[in-house]
């Protein structure tokens, strides 16, 4: 029978995969690629702040106070300690970035790993697993996380520790309603049929289905993330002055909003870029991910 | 007959759950190398239940299995770890009902198909992509090059079901169990699976089990008949016999309960009544309720199962009479 050959084998490649699909579908979306754009443009800039930010974001200047944008040498004015705006922003990108995007990756790796367990074994352990999660969800996800900085202590670290535990709790519980979905599904028990060990299924047959929607979930968080960790600096329980964070240069500009409104607008326009280009990076995936559309 | 492929013996399956469902009471079958047995009943007779014993597919915690299942003289209940394995899937394979379901819709035929071939042969992803392009065209698939690269959703419904059988015959089984592999097919698709099936199982010199509800379908494809009543076999027979002489009376109504004989303007025939509820054991015969035939004796025990000829078993207090009768004659 193995006669039919590995040489007709030579025309047929190997199957582009579910990923360059997926690539493929995205790129033909444009508001998901001027989101793209947006996102990475936002991560090179904070990379590359040093290179990109005009002046010293630390610097201060009590003559130049609360000066308007497009002051000569201030293109975004000054902030209320005479510190360029611009620089600030763009350094600002880095923490606020890092607030947004880690808290939202580890839960992503905690919360589908719990949701998946518990969705897979199903049973008593995944009503042990589901209902502690449901004891999370009792609280708001502001209040818990306000509760949780609050009790460890300001500072950035414990603000990621506190977002990160807000935030597994709503991908477990996504993650365990796909999983039960998928288990329940007759492929699964055609692998099995076929000799595929509960490692293998779990791996390639339920992974690879419920990867997508948890995956896409967790870009949406991503917003959410990002305006919970400058709600926190806001409060002062996230970034601590004088780094530049856009929750915490919102906090501290407050006052100047009478003096100077645009100013300080800005950096809540650039929470409301980054997380609005999070939520249409969000929404292009799912679409690109839904291989029946 | 030496060693027969499948050889099942009282098979008693029960379920745990909020209520005890006794789902197989003591089933026998047995299959010779190379036959297929059509396996006929109704929603909830057992039969897809027996058939996925055979395979272990059964949820363990929750599921009770006596009896003794075997196939080509393999204990499958005393199977585990990398034998479990090997049997399924390399000795045993299995087509299911709905193929849009049973395929995976993330990955490509192609991936699918190799995927088995490597776990049970350790090819090479060449070489299993190679035995995934062959099986493809074995099924009869137009251009199989391009549907090794296709997702299960971008396949009408018969040719999603011809790659599932490329699927489940990749690894070569000895025995293929058809699951009402045509039941989610439309009537045209359905007699081209059901050829292709019976071509590639002589082919092939499988033994293969087909589940279905379908008289026509099961009379299409096998050699032997098993009819299955409430997790029992009622009667066994070549399709001749059943179809000619039906010996149980549930047979009887089954075949009665045929479209094809049935003039327009007329009711159709039907068995009055419902199977009944599974939620003890049957210690007389679960038919009895629905008989037109019953009698004084079919409350008091267990029908005894009459061998009326080698392979010809009916399970009916009747057939006993039948079975002195032939022995007399």
């Amino acid at each position: 029978m193995t006669a039919v050959s590995i040489e007709k084998l030579a025309t047929v490649e190997k199957s582009p995969g579910y990923w360059a699909g997926v690539a493929r579908r995205f790129s033909r979306d444009p508001v998901a690629m001027i989101a793209l754009v947006v996102v990475v443009g936002l991560i090179l800039m904070a990379i590359f702040a040093p290179l990109v930010a005009p002046s010293d974001p630390y610097r201060t200047s009590m003559l130049r106070r609360l000066r308007p944008i497009g002051t000569e040498g201030f293109p975004l004015g000054a902030d209320e300690l005479g510190r360029d705006m611009l620089s600030r922003l763009i350094y600002g990108a880095r923490l606020s970035l890092l607030m947004g995007v880690t808290p939202v990756v580890i839960a992503f790796f905690i919360g589908s790993a719990i949701g998946i367990t518990a969705g897979y074994v199903g049973g008593r352990l995944n009503t042990a697993l589901m209902r502690t999660i449901d004891v999370f969800f009792a609280f708001p996800s502001v209040l818990l996380a306000i509760a949780l900085s609050g009790a460890l202590g300001a500072g950035i670290f414990n603000g990621l520790l506190s977002l990160t535990v807000v935030f597994i709790p709503p991908i477990a519980r996504i993650a365990e309603s796909v999983t039960t979905a998928v288990r329940r599904i007759e492929y699964v028990e055609a692998a099995r049929a076929s000799g595929a060990s509960a490692f293998t299924i779990v791996r390639v047959h339920v992974l690879g289905n419920v990867i997508g929607p948890i995956f896409v979930y967790a870009t949406g968080l991503i917003s959410v993330s990002l305006i919970l960790a400058s709600g926190l600096s806001f409060l002062g329980l996230g970034v601590k002055p004088p780094e530049p964070e856009w929750g915490l240069m919102l906090n501290t500009l407050r006052n100047a909003i009478y003096v100077q409104p645009w100013v300080a607008a800005l950096p809540g326009l650039m929470i409301f870029i980054t997380s609005i280009s999070f939520n249409l990076l969000s929404d292009g995936l799912r679409s690109a991910m839904d291989i029946k559309a | 007959m030496s060693t027969p492929l499948v050889d099942i013996n009282n098979l008693h399956v029960r379920f745990h759950g909020q209520r005890t469902v006794h789902a197989v009471n003591g089933v026998n079958l047995t299959l010779a190398p190379g036959e297929t047995l059509g396996v006929l009943g109704e929603s909830g007779s057992g039969k897809s239940v027996t058939l996925k014993t055979l395979l272990r597919l059964l949820p363990e915690n929750r599921t009770q299995i006596a009896g003794d299942v075997r196939v080509s003289g393999v204990d499958v209940m005393a199977l585990s770890g990398k034998a479990l394995a090997n049997h399924r899937g390399g000795v045993v394979s299995m087509i299911f009902q709905d193929p849009m379901l049973a395929l995976d819709p993330v990955y490509t035929i192609g991936e699918q198909i190799s995927e088995g071939v490597m776990r049970h042969e350790g090819a090479s992803s060449r070489e299993a992509y190679a035995r995934a392009l062959e099986m493809l065209t074995r099924v009869r698939i137009p251009s199989p090059e391009r549907r090794l690269k296709a997702y299960p959703h971008e396949m009408s419904g018969g040719m999603r079901q011809r790659a599932m059988i490329a699927l489940a015959l990749a690894c070569k089984p000895k025995l293929l169990l058809a699951d009402e592999p045509t039941t989610a097919l439309d009537a045209t698709v359905q007699i081209q699976i059901l050829l292709l099936l019976r071509e590639l199982q002589r082919e092939l010199g499988m033994g293969m089990i087909f589940v279905t509800h379908d008289i026509g379908v099961a009379v299409e494809v096998s050699d032997r008949v098993a009819v299955m009543y409430a997790g029992q076999v009622v009667e066994t027979g070549s399709v001749r016999d059943i179809l000619r002489s039906p010996q149980h009376p549930y047979t009887r109504g089954l075949l009665a309960a045929n479209l094809h004989g049935a003039q327009k303007g007329q009711r159709l025939q039907a068995i009055p009544g419902a199977p009944p509820p599974l939620d003890t054991a049957p210690v007389t015969c679960s038919f009895a309720p629905r008989c037109p035939v019953k009698a004084a004796g079919c409350d008091a025990g267990p029908p005894p199962n009459v061998t009326l000829a080698p392979g010809r078993e009916v399970r009916c207090i009747h057939a006993l009479g039948e079975a002195q009768g032939s022995a007399a004659n």
